[in-house]
């Protein structure tokens, strides 16, 4: 196999004088299944997507979603997510960028759903994760608390949950907290 | 281990004894190509070009384990600088060694013990590199802890993977690699020869994905000391650091979340939290093992020499060990998979360099082994067209009536790829394919291909 190399050797030479072009950026195939997803996407008709990168970063974007149901209908939330280039052998890193009063989202925009860490599969997709997060606003759950008192208050009276949801979403105090208004 | 190092200087003569043993002498098992020759030993460490991935444990083991194989052209690269928990197993190093680059302290050591050899140290992220750095290179020998980063290496090697008209791999092209990693007891060492055998994408799912933890458990529900490391490295530390990245490279932060992790872990009563530990969980590190670093690299190393010299048939191609109860090695031949967006053919298409964007996407869509209808086009990360959603297709609609050619920034010939949907038995199914754009009448290019052939 050495002749081999002396051949590629001279070859080389012969390529570096003649083109110096270095081949410009090559794409991870994390970002190639992701523009796939992406081209795919479906989305529900309360929810948009922005690229605030421009459309030749598609690994960083955002998701609004706008409910249009449940205690949380009228407000506006943003989700950031960060795709990893081994993607989808690994989840986005999702993060809610409004500050929201929510028994599962704390309030670093922390997100417990469980398709983002403990069930995620590479067969799940970037739509697949946009459900789930649209799902956490109409079924919100006491079971998985990451704001604990939130979670507290939805379990025991709901009705206090349901002001306190609309307090922080019209920019106010729960207890301690200050909640922007993101309606 | 030691003895050959510390003898190796004194006794030139008999240094090379075993090695023109294999270089020297004819036998069934070599490889197609192989020529035995007394010279071939010389031309071996005048032309092959060795770069080793990562100075780590395996690292350390790859470079000596190369210098002493007869290899003299060695290059290394690696970001970390030395701590004082790598020097039980990265041997090179010394305790005075504690915070300098590892590339650079471990080159220098192996140059110290093995007269004759060179080794350029890199101490930078695999990512600074360019592309015409590791075309230089004959082989690649990976010594990495991280799926990113093989990964990484993976996609730069197959980028110089080139294919002729008959779809057939062109030797010349190819960009021989071979990784090896361990967890503890366990470890692999595999030949990746892109076109032959698997690349790594091709088989990534051979790398169990990470254990991840439900966050609610971890603010709520604590039960062993990783949920607490976790608690401190995922929740408390945004919480308190408020927008500032963690870096797990810099001991400030790794102190700060073990020490939150020990004041959560007496809260609930959970024992177990040190700080290497720590390390191990945020890092996803599981202990690792001299011995077994010591067989991976062996391993690994006896494939690049067979590579290089084609002395012996290399292994085919994928070996594990396990040394955790008794020992168990075994080879397995994985197979290609032959869509692999990374390392396969994709589908040749001669184009006019006149093409404009509009008239590719309707040529995929009636192309007899293609047939992909509304394709979105990718070229080299940029998103030339973009069927959805609504804010992308604005976005790159204007560049429909533009030639490819010019899209492409005037190269003679790339790849570039399109995703879309495919009939399938009356059922439409999205797929991802690989195009190798070859445009006509571009001087050069029809040059080349020729010389290709030949
Ligand atoms: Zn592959």
């Amino acid at each position: 196999m050495i002749r081999l190399f002396k051949v590629k050797e001279k070859q080389r030479e012969l390529a570096e004088n003649a083109n110096g072009r270095a081949p410009v950026k090559k794409q991870s195939a994390g970002e190639l299944r992701l523009h796939k997803d992406i081209t795919e996407l479906n989305l529900p008709k309360t929810t948009t997507i922005s690229f605030p990168n421009g459309k030749d970063d598609l690994m960083n974007f955002e998701v609004t979603i706008r409910p249009d149901e449940g205690y949380y209908q009228g407000g506006i939330f943003v989700f950031t997510f960060q795709v990893s280039p081994i993607y989808p052998h690994e989840a986005p890193k999702v993060k809610c960028k409004t500050k929201v009063y929510h028994p599962n989202i704390d309030l670093e925009g922390n997100v417990c759903l469980n398709i983002l860490r403990e069930d995620w599969k590479p067969v799940l997709n970037i739509n697949t994760i946009i459900y789930g997060l649209h799902h956490l606003f109409t079924e919100p759950n006491y079971e998985d608390p990451l704001n604990h008192d939130a979670a507290a208050v939805l379990r025991d009276n709901p009705k206090l949950f349901e002001s306190n949801v609309r307090r922080a979403m019209s920019g106010g105090y729960v207890g301690q907290t200050f909640f922007p208004r993101c309606i | 281990m030691a003895g050959s190092l510390t003898t190796s200087s004194g006794d030139g003569g008999n240094r090379w004894r075993d090695l023109d043993r294999l270089l020297t002498r004819p036998g069934n098992i070599v490889g197609p190509t192989f020529d035995p020759s007394p010279e071939l030993r010389s031309e071996l460490q005048q032309y092959v070009r060795v770069l080793v991935v990562g100075a780590g444990g395996l690292g350390c083991e790859l470079l000596k384990d190369l210098a002493l194989s007869g290899f003299v052209n060695l290059e290394v690269i690696d970001m970390d600088r030395i701590e004082v928990s790598n020097l039980n197993r990265q041997f090179l190093f010394r305790l005075q060694d504690v915070g300098k680059p590892k590339a650079e302290v471990a080159a220098k050591r192996v140059m110290e013990r093995v007269k004759g050899v060179n080794i350029v140290p890199h101490f930078c992220r695999i990512e600074d590199k360019d592309l015409d750095f590791y075309n230089k290179f004959n082989i690649i020998a990976l010594g990495l802890d991280s799926v990113e980063a093989r990964s990484y290496i993976n996609a730069v090697a197959c980028t110089f993977l080139e294919y002729n008209s008959e779809d057939k791999p062109d030797e010349d092209s190819m960009k021989p690699m071979v990784d090896g990693g361990t967890e503890g007891f366990k470890g692999h060492a595999r030949v990746i020869m892109p076109g032959v055998t698997p690349c790594f994408e091709c088989t990534i799912w051979l790398f169990p994905p990470q254990v991840k933890f439900p966050l609610c458990t971890l603010a709520e529900t604590p039960r062993t000391a990783a949920h607490c490391i976790e608690y401190a490295h995922l929740i408390k530390w945004d919480e308190v650091h408020g927008g500032k990245p963690f870096d797990a490279d810099d001991p400030e932060h790794m102190q700060w979340v073990y020490s939150e992790a020990a004041k959560r872990a007496e809260l609930f009563g959970i024992p177990g939290v040190t700080y290497s530990f720590t390390q191990g969980v945020v890092k996803n590190i599981i202990p690792a093992i001299a011995s077994t670093n010591a067989i991976i690299s062996a391993a690994c190393t006896l494939e690049a020499l067979k590579i290089a010299s084609g002395c012996s048939k290399t292994m085919t191609n994928y070996l594990t060990y396990n040394g955790l109860e008794g020992l168990h090695t075994k080879v397995t031949e994985f197979v290609r998979d032959k869509d692999c967006l990374v390392c396969g053919p994709g589908t040749l298409l001669e184009l006019d360099p006149s093409t404009t964007l509009q008239k590719f996407i309707e040529l995929v869509g009636d192309h007899p082994k293609l047939q992909l209808s509304k394709a979105s086009v990718t070229h080299r990360g940029k998103n030339l067209y973009m069927q959805a959603p609504p804010v992308l297709e604005e976005m790159t609609r204007s560049n429909l009536n533009l030639p490819l050619y010019e899209l492409m920034d005037k190269v003679p010939k790339d790849v570039v790829h399109v995703a879309g949907t495919v009939n399938k038995d009356d059922k439409k199914t999205s797929a991802l394919r690989k195009l190798r754009v070859v445009f006509k009448g571009i001087d050069g290019v029809t040059d080349m291909d020729t010389a290709n052939g030949a």
